[in-house]
């Protein structure tokens, strides 16, 4: 079984990466960007009997900090 | 008078907190991270800057989870005196026993350079040597220095008088100007800026002794 977590900083938390990667957007000529927010994909390989509350508590204890990020769970 | 310093795979100030600690009169363990106890009769345990864990994940996120930190939470819960800097800072929080996160500096870049800090409040172990509203400086060295709460914890830090330092001038765009807060009981400590840095006048600044000074004050309490 194979699970995908997207980990995104809150909206409302300040993305200075994302920031700077829609500046270099703009700069290069690509000017219908108006937001560009950067996060995380990880991919887990997981035992065939997990179950998706495996990888919610896996989140909710390390994969994102839900003080700043919020996450989606993909199973594939 | 017994300090721990924790050390993880990538700390890089874990011997200048045992300097400070042992000039302040401190008997120093260096504790590794795979421990899972921390040393009997220990009084205060200091959680030292560096890129545990290489930063991977986010800033002191792997670290947060290790053996030892989970009986530095069990300390800390039991009204243990910790001191979290820079990197250590990023654990407490990342373990919850500081709230907020630690983010990203709003300008991008890496700083590393002295900064006016302004002593917020003198009601702690760790601040008493100073008088609130003394300004003093403190060097700086991080890429994630950048503190969040949101409104209902920032208004909480500041209704308790929680917050121990600020910045005269946010060089990372840090709510509130915050580079250090308490934790409820007083006892917990977590700053970006080093004072184990201007602990000798070789650093080119003493300003960060009082914080080490004034630990030695504490009585044993876990």
């Amino acid at each position: 079984m194979k699970a995908r977590v997207h980990v995104m900083l809150k909206e409302g938390v300040l993305d200075p990466q994302g920031e700077a990667v829609r500046h270099a957007l703009g700069a290069m000529g690509f000017d219908k960007v108006s937001g560009v927010r950067q996060g995380k994909v990880i991919d887990l390989t997981l035992a065939a009997d997990s179950s998706e509350a495996d990888v919610t508590d896996m989140c909710e204890k390390l994969l994102a900090n839900t003080v700043i990020e919020s996450y989606s769970i993909e199973l594939l | 008078m017994k300090a721990a310093v924790v050390v993880f795979p990538g700390s890089n100030c874990d011997r200048d907190l045992a300097v400070a600690f042992e000039r302040a009169g401190f008997e120093v363990a260096m504790v590794w991270h795979k421990e899972s106890a921390l040393p009997a009769g220990v009084d205060i345990v200091g959680v030292p800057g560096g890129f545990s864990y290489g930063d991977y994940l986010r800033c002191g996120a792997i670290a947060a989870q290790s053996p030892i930190c989970k009986a530095v939470v069990e300390h800390a819960n039991r009204g243990g005196y910790v001191i979290g800097i820079c990197n250590g800072f990023q654990v407490l929080t990342e373990t919850g026993v500081l709230p907020g996160a630690l983010l990203r500096n709003a300008g991008l870049k890496y700083i590393c350079r002295s900064v006016d800090l302004k002593v917020t409040t003198a009601d702690s172990v760790f601040t008493e040597g100073y008088c609130a509203g003394d300004v003093i400086s403190v060097p700086i060295a991080h890429h994630d220095g950048n503190y969040f709460g949101d409104a209902e914890t920032i208004a909480k830090l500041q209704g308790e008088d929680r917050i121990a330092f600020t910045y005269c001038d946010n060089p990372n765009g840090a709510m509130a100007d915050i580079a250090g807060i308490l934790s409820q009981n007083r006892r917990v400590l977590g700053m970006m800026p080093h004072p184990e840095r201007a602990a000798d006048a070789a650093h080119g600044g003493t300003d960060g002794v009082a914080v080490f000074r004034a630990l030695t004050g504490i009585v044993a309490t876990a």
